[in-house]
């Protein structure tokens, strides 16, 4: 297949229409309109429907409603918007309902602006919405990945019945580069639960709701179980000059752009240091990261927000190396030159 | 006759899942209306044979639990949200029969919005809204119907408008709406009463079976644990008190003016599915560089500034374009969001033979500035050794540093000659890739067409590179 020069956003929704989508409910927000535009656009020429709600809560819900259906079905939003849907996230875990979000992060807290950012790490990753839920959370650095890994969102939301996030800053939104697209998903599973109306069945129900503590708490054991199980079983990351380094640096999104190249420059001064690139923040590569720490002197974390991926990295490390970090807010982001010289400082 | 006094089959016989002992009685109070109005619903999904079709969403309120009981498919909502729910699963399932039972809190106040909107857009569902003028569920508390004067466990002197504003007539509203299909008030307590609410419940469902729109069925109910009242006051509260205030009676109506239609299923294809996302299959970009330039001008790092209007994104994403079709890897990234809209914009762009890292330009090997403010902007961060392109046209003054290649084109005066200011961008273009050799001028016009959408612009585009390449090779 060809390759084409295309902005990030409108990959996430080439990419799920490849992966078997048909339906999108959405509302505009800057930096991830585009992901509504290109849907809006191309939903109905594949036989889909797009939808823009009066609000995020009501797209999210239009979504739950969807999914329940058994239909592949997605929204987009930033930052703020997807602090409106929260609550429908958690019904859609809750109910075990699979959908998959895309979220472009912005600069924050409030209004902030429309520049990029990663502070909605903990509000993705550690569950922002109420109750014990958890979703897989993938993290793109590149167009082609705004495709490939909206594509496996949709793969892990139907594997595991659960809601799975594409997390990017608006830099991986906005850019452009050339994204070889892959051939199209030609079948999307049966889904014996969905709330088919050619069934006999029934049972059909897709709810959150149990008023016995003892029944909700079962239903929690069950989705812990679930979780555990992703966990073992899909932890991404991606590792750039780590085998003889000495100093590691990590960070996910665009930051792991500006790091691969102060991993070059940093070796042409003669020091030792690599990367590694978290692909899916949840489950988070613990395990990888603890097993480079002993090999290692020290850690450096970049983000574009106050230090929330950090605090993993810390439980990852448990005090055996020193983690730093180094991070910039507000849509500002920090040049390679930048990184150099705090490495440089340690 | 024998079948009035059976349970409708639409009912499972045993709610299983129902908490506790009593699994074949409802948890709704003695007296309340909602199994009333339940038991009529399922009657009519018998009666119409949808019951294997039909999908009802249970809303948060006293009819949370409404799955307890209906035997179809049912999905619980959050509060406010079941007509936002009720649109994603009737677009996904177009043929299935979709009700939103909602109460007066969750329709009329959380989800006010959601219940407007639905009806708006004309979603082809049917609402059947219980107004019982109080928070039953959560102990009594004021609903957004509640009657002035009525005394609730947060009105407890009385609703009064000058602190809670009136009651909400939520038919009355809806009916202004040009989509909606069929509005009706109607209220349960005597037999004649109660035997328009079946007919209200009865259109509004056929409405849908016959596929024509947007049916809302708002129901006066009692709630005598609510209201703190027998049932048979809380009957006679109903008909002198709230009737007053929400008029009962038909206030839209449209059925009979729309065809009946068959609803016909979503289906999933892949047919044509690369041509119809624009995904181009035939191989155009070539897996090698050929093209040698010089050292240093070799991987460059580009940022392209100018006014808004001068076409400066353009440049880059033409760059971008015509360098990955030549094999280059390659990254455009604008500054983005108000600075599009006049004011000056920029762009960075990566050409590289190698994997590239960052994608934004912090010092950058080649500026190009169209304007005077992006040139004062930019020059102190281009490289040592690197280049600056600027528009002497609109730039009345050299860059000032000694350790660069600096090359002025009067972009903008080429391009007036040309007959079209707005193709300075490309003269421009045209000086770079002549200067460097960085692509040839074969491979950039090959690249037009992609990112210049009105074809009969491209020969004037062609013209304005060819322009600026002989400008800089004079």
């Amino acid at each position: 297949m060809a390759k084409q020069l295309i902005k990030g956003n409108e990959a996430v929704v080439k990419g799920a229409i490849l992966a078997g989508c048909r339906f999108f409910f959405g509302y505009p927000i800057t930096p991830a309109s585009e992901i509504a535009e290109a849907a809006a656009f191309y939903m109905p020429r594949v036989g889909g429907t797009f939808l823009q709600a009066e609000s995020e809560v009501a797209s999210i819900n239009m979504v739950y409603g969807a999914a329940s259906g058994g239909v592949r079905v997605m929204t987009a939003s930033s930052s703020p918007g997807i602090s409106l849907k929260l609550e429908g996230i958690s019904y859609c875990a809750g109910s075990e309902l699979p959908m998959v979000l895309v979220d472009i992060m912005r600069g924050g807290p409030g209004l902030g602006n429309i520049a990029p950012a990663q502070a909605d790490y903990n509000q993705i990753v550690k569950g922002g919405g109420h109750g014990n839920y958890k979703m897989p959370v993938l993290a793109p650095n590149s167009a082609q990945e705004m495709c490939d890994l909206t594509m496996q969102a949709f793969e892990l939301a139907d594997q595991y019945l659960n809601p799975a996030v594409v997390l990017a800053d608006g830099f991986i939104g906005q850019m452009m580069e050339p994204v070889e697209f892959p051939r199209a998903v030609e079948k999307i599973p049966d889904k014996d639960w969905a709330i088919h109306t050619d069934l006999k069945d029934e049972s059909r129900l897709i709810s959150s709701i149990d008023l016995e503590p003892e029944m909700l708490e079962k239903h929690n054991l069950k989705l812990q179980k679930k979780y555990r199980e992703i966990e073992a079983n899909h932890v991404q990351y991606e590792d750039y000059k780590i085998d003889d380094a000495k100093i590691i640096l990590i960070g996910y999104g665009v930051v792991s752009r500006v790091l691969y190249s102060a991993v070059d420059s940093l070796r042409q001064d003669g020091i030792k240091a690599g990367l590694i690139r978290p692909v899916s923040l949840w489950p988070f590569p613990k395990q990888h990261i603890a097993d480079l720490a002993l090999k290692s002197d020290a850690f450096l974390v970049v983000e574009l927000s106050n230090g929330q991926m950090v605090d993993d990295v810390r439980l990852a490390i448990n005090g055996v190396r020193p983690v730093h970090f180094y991070n910039r807010m507000g849509g500002m982001i920090p040049s390679p030159e930048e990184i150099c010289q705090q490495v440089k400082k340690l | 006759m024998a079948k009035v006094l059976q349970k409708a089959n639409s009912f499972y016989d045993i709610y299983e899942r129902k908490s506790g002992m009593n699994k074949d009685i409802t948890h709704y109070c003695p007296g309340c209306g909602h199994g009333v109005l339940h038991k009529l619903i399922a009657e009519a999904i018998d009666d119409f044979d949808i019951r294997d079709r039909t999908i009802l969403i249970s809303p948060v309120g006293c009819s949370v639990f409404a799955y307890y009981y209906f035997r179809v498919g049912n999905i619980q909502a959050a509060h406010g949200r079941a007509p936002a729910v009720a649109t994603g699963i009737k677009r996904a399932m177009p043929h299935s029969i979709v009700i939103s039972y909602q109460g007066d809190g969750d329709l009329a106040a959380i989800g006010g919005n959601n219940i407007m909107q639905a009806a708006n857009r004309g979603e082809k569902i049917t609402v059947f809204f219980v107004n019982n003028a109080i928070y039953g569920m959560t102990g009594g508390q004021m609903a957004p119907t509640t009657i002035v004067g009525q005394k609730t466990t947060t009105s407890p002197y009385g609703r009064k408008p000058e602190n809670e504003g009136y009651p909400v007539r939520m038919c009355e509203l809806i009916s202004t709406l040009e989509a909606p299909l069929y509005v009706e008030r109607v209220a349960l307590g005597d037999p004649r009463h109660t035997n328009k609410v079946r007919r209200a419940v009865r259109r509004g469902l056929k409405n849908q079976i016959e596929n024509k729109g947007f049916s809302f069925v708002e129901v006066l109910s009692v709630c005598p644990s609510g209201w703190k009242m027998t049932s048979e006051q809380a009957k006679d509260w109903l008909q002198e008190e709230m009737v007053k205030y929400f008029p009962l009676g038909v206030y839209k109506d449209e059925s009979s003016k729309v065809e009946t239609t068959e609803a016909k299923p979503h289906v999933f294809t892949i047919d044509n599915i690369n041509e119809n996302l624009s995904i181009p299959t035939r191989e155009s970009a070539s897996d090698k560089v050929e093209k040698k330039p010089q050292q240093q001008y070799r991987n460059p790092k580009l940022i392209i500034a100018g006014f808004g209007g001068q076409g400066v994104l353009m440049l880059g994403l033409g760059l971008a374009q015509a360098g990955m079709e030549a094999g280059y890897q390659v990254s455009w990234i604008p500054s983005y969001g108000p600075e599009m809209r006049g004011g000056t914009a920029n762009c960075h762009v990566n050409l590289s033979t190698e994997r590239i890292g960052s994608p934004t330009v912090s010092q950058p090997s080649l500026l190009i500035a169209m304007n005077a403010p992006s040139l004062d902007k930019f020059e102190k961060q281009v490289v040592k050794n690197g280049m600056i392109l600027y528009n002497t046209s609109l730039i009345d003054k050299k860059p000032e540093r000694s350790d660069i290649e600096s090359v002025g084109i009067p972009a903008t005066e080429i391009a007036d000659e040309l007959g079209n200011t707005r193709v300075a961008n490309m003269v421009v273009l045209g000086a770079y890739i002549g200067l460097t050799g960085i692509l040839d001028k074969k491979t950039l016009f090959q690249a037009l067409p992609k990112f210049i959408k009105r074809n009969a612009m491209i020969p004037l585009n062609e013209k304005a590179i060819e322009r600026g390449i002989e400008f800089v090779q004079k």
